[in-house]
């Protein structure tokens, strides 16, 4: 086995892995730094993010503006000192992506352009047209190609972390085009691996995005902080769920029921307004509007689209074909190739679909986890600004305000650290290559894993879908028990080594599927509504004497998870009534919340 | 009457190691007319055969993952519906050009240096801290550029370009928009650098032309536009240079 010795390493190349690359080729260029991913970097699902980046830039905007967004949004359980440095750094760190070229849009003075964008108060959402996740990973990983002391290893699938005396010190990589492994040893090892909404049904998410990083650290003992809280993204593609922006009804699109009835005003989302006004109506947060179409399916006020989903009609005819084009390209063009609809002409029907995980890899404010040497930064990981309902442009941020946090740190604790001990770890990266060989060569005749992934995906959007009721938490608790006792005995149809795209699905399913437990385990205890988390069964309300906590859920092998709560940090923002619309308005005015 | 929510696909298989040379292999899928081709290539492996090697993520045609040759043509499978072919086998073959690795995969790897090659930054005109804020860039300074940085790396343009097939080496159209889309920022200084990367003999001057780069762009990025741009650029220089040297 093939081993590289660096001084810290990243696995993920995305948004978050980037930027944590250039943050510590910065901090030290004399140091090594191996970025591992499991595609090329400019596949990773950054580029699939539209609507643009939030930081405080307009004078009459402020950070504390920022900070209550964002703690209202999150139903009070962010961590709000993370909130507090993440909203003072995120413009920063948008300045810095823009010296470093992202094209975004600019005012014709020259000035940075910002949109609106769902429950922020004033618009201070950053945006290259709708594509702005695409241009900052691809200015990103041009960027990065500047240091010869990044060491790339594309399309590199990551097999396990190598833990040795409490503290990770490198991971052991599968290489699919020649089905060779890696050893690769460093001093400190940063996760960036992305979110895990694969693992539903229908979700906004590429094939890429099944958690790996967040069961690689689970399975090592750390838990995962929030993981019943998975968004709903409320405008997606009925059937492949695929993302039309918020950024469509940031520039003023409608939202309106199978009558053509702006419906969200019936659910304390008004007063209507022809044009967008803030925190109201479609520019209220993501879990409102989807727990909104919700209630409006069981009202029998949805279509029903050929391939027969509910969905409703995002109308954006009133913005003209010159601004769909300006603004909102992309998503023209999704409607006109995939649906074979002209958003200037037609409304484009749309649903929610699951977007994001909330929860994740729990970190402290410097992006460390519990185990030694080892740092999470971005979707995988939980440093704590999004609570329980992520508003919409605040992850794009979180990618590159933690991501240098995680770079600089990982490598401040490398330089710190003591030799990796070699052996040892070589020793547990040979058994982790035997145990990926064993599965692929296992014979006996078993399921195809396809056929658990669709059971897995089917149970989740069951029992942790938009609202959620015990019974059904339990039944997919139970399946998933089952699904990873069938797991054990798949065989696959592909022996080889070359390509074997069977083999790594079978080993992201084995990922999902721990990731898909800690969420359903994590939801079935929450006996409360909050947030994307929201109950029918005689736990409606927010409760927060007994749930104003994070839950933890542990790794317990071939059991279940085992979940516990920590506590929540409160600095600045009271627990308060959360709404939006007029009341919400109100509210403010009296000073009730805020 | 042949039934139109079946259809037939044959796909270029090889497995290296084991096939002598690459071969199709036929297949059918099912409750295919609302299909991508890449659903179909996904159905085919998740139901029939899941050995079969093919790249893919977002489904949306912004990854750049699925470029892959169908019907003859450079494509991408996600944004590619079956009922927009015409009636008959669908044949999917790896992108031309390309050596393959397996199936419908080919090596990335010379695209990516070539990408690496060009110097992809900003190479700033006057160096700014984070506290002096974002340089100006107005909307006319970033069209200038705009169109060339939506290249997606999806390769397609290789794909079809008669002269990369013929010289591996070319520096291609993909690169030469990326070159383009810095070279035309009001940011940068690089230009003379880049340009000086391309004068020799596997540079701008390999293109014959043809233009086909940008016909089968599915991000309209117009590569035929960045290199013709580079051809009067880079002429440009060596007539400045001719005279510096007398």
């Amino acid at each position: 086995m093939e081993i590289f010795e660096a001084d810290v390493l990243i696995i993920g190349a995305g948004g978050a892995g980037l930027r944590a690359a250039i943050a510590a080729t910065l901090a030290d260029p004399s140091l090594t730094i191996a970025l591992a991913s499991k595609v090329l970097p400019m596949r990773s699902h950054t580029v699939a993010a539209e609507g643009g980046s939030a930081g405080v830039i307009q004078a009459h905007d402020s950070l504390e503006n920022h900070f209550n967004d964002t703690v209202h949004g999150g139903d009070w359980l962010c961590e709000q000192d993370v909130v507090e440095y993440f909203v003072s750094q995120a413009t920063p760190e948008l300045i810095q992506l823009e010296h470093w070229g992202c094209p975004w849009s600019r005012k014709p003075d020259g000035e940075i352009n910002v949109r609106a964008f769902g429950g922020m108060k004033i618009e201070r959402t950053w945006f290259a047209a709708d594509r702005s996740g695409f241009h900052i990973l691809h200015t990103l990983f041009q960027t990065s190609t500047k240091y010869p002391q990044i060491k790339r290893f594309d399309e590199a699938f990551c097999l396990d972390l190598l833990v040795a005396d409490g503290r990770a010190q490198g991971a052991v990589l599968l290489s699919p085009s020649t089905g060779a492994f890696t050893t690769i040893l460093a001093r400190s090892v940063i996760l960036a691996t992305g979110g895990a909404g694969r693992v539903f049904r229908q979700n906004t998410n590429g094939g890429i995005v099944t958690g790996d990083g967040m069961a690689l650290a689970y399975r090592h003992g750390v838990p995962l902080r929030d993981m019943e809280f998975v968004q709903y993204h409320p405008t997606c593609m009925p059937g492949s769920g695929i993302l039309f922006s918020e950024a469509c009804r940031g520039e003023g699109g409608y939202l309106v029921n199978k009558d053509g009835y702006r419906y969200l005003q019936d659910y304390g989302l008004g007063p209507v307004t022809t044009t967008p006004r803030n925190k109201t109506m479609e520019l209220g947060p993501r879990d409102r509007l989807s727990q909104a179409f919700w209630q409006e399916e069981r009202k029998g006020r949805t279509l029903t689209t050929p391939n027969g989903e509910s969905a409703v009609h995002l109308d954006l005819r009133h913005l003209g074909l010159a601004k769909l084009k300006e603004r909102l390209p992309l998503i023209r063009g999704l409607a006109m190739e995939f649906m074979g609809i002209d958003p200037a002409d037609t409304p484009i029907p749309v649903r929610p679909a699951v977007h994001y995980t909330m929860g994740g890899i729990i970190t402290d404010i410097q992006t460390a986890t519990p185990l030694a040497g080892l740092f999470a930064a971005g979707e995988c990981s939980s440093v704590g600004i999004h609570g329980a309902n992520r508003l919409g442009s605040n992850s794009l941020g979180e990618l590159t305000v933690f991501g240098r946090v995680a770079g600089e740190q990982a490598v401040k604790f490398a330089k710190e650290a003591p030799a990796v001990v070699a052996n040892k770890l070589v020793d547990q990266a040979k058994a982790a290559a035997a145990k990926a060989v064993a599965l692929r060569d296992q014979k006996g005749g078993g399921e195809r894993h396809s056929v658990l992934r669709k059971e897995m995906a089917a149970t989740m959007e069951r029992g942790c879908g938009i609202y959620r009721l015990g019974t059904e938490m339990q039944e997919t608790c139970d399946k998933l028990a089952e699904l990873k006792q069938r797991a054990k005995a798949i065989t696959l149809d592909d022996h080889s080594d070359v390509w074997n795209t069977d083999w790594l699905a079978a080993i992201e399913l084995g990922y999902q599927l721990d990731v898909a437990q800690a969420m359903a385990h994590s939801a079935l205890e929450r006996k409360e509504s909050r947030g994307a988390h929201q109950r029918l069964d005689g736990f409606e309300k927010r409760d927060d004497d007994k749930y104003l906590a994070h839950s933890l859920a542990h790794y317990r092998g071939d059991g279940p998870p085992e979940i516990s709560y920590g506590p929540v940090k409160i600095t600045k923002s009271q627990p308060g009534t959360r709404a939006y619309g007029a009341l919400g308005e109100q509210l403010e005015k009296d000073g009730t919340h805020a | 009457m042949p039934d139109p929510a079946k259809r037939e696909l044959r796909i270029l298989r090889y497995q290296p190691g084991v096939d002598a040379a690459p071969a199709f292999g036929t297949f059918w899928v099912e409750n295919a007319e609302n299909l991508s081709v890449l659903e179909a290539l996904q159905s085919i492996k998740d139901t029939l055969d899941g050995s079969l090697a093919f790249r893919w993520s977002c489904r949306m045609a912004v990854c750049g993952s699925c470029g892959m040759m169908i019907n003859g043509a450079p494509k991408l499978a996600c944004s590619t519906l079956l009922r927009d072919l015409p009636p008959g086998p669908v044949t999917v073959e790896p992108l031309n050009n390309f050596p393959i690795e397996r199936d419908l995969v080919i090596s990335v790897g010379g695209f990516v240096k070539k990408i690496e090659s060009i110097y992809p930054y900003i190479i700033p005109k006057e160096p700014r801290t984070i506290a002096q804020g974002p340089y100006l860039q107005t909307p006319a300074q970033l069209a200038a550029y705009e169109s060339f940085s939506d290249c997606i790396n999806c390769m397609l343009c290789y794909a079809a370009c008669p002269q990369f097939g013929e010289n591996p080496d070319f520096i291609g159209p993909g690169a030469m928009a990326l070159l383009q889309r810095y070279n035309g920022d009001s940011r940068d200084a690089g230009r003379q650098k880049r340009l000086d990367a391309i004068h020799g003999e596997d540079g701008v001057w390999s293109c014959t032309a043809v233009g086909i780069c940008s016909e089968v762009c599915p991000k309209s990025v117009d590569p035929a536009n960045a290199v013709n741009q580079n051809k009067t650029n880079s002429a440009f220089d060596f007539f400045l240079r001719f005279l510096r040297k007398e």
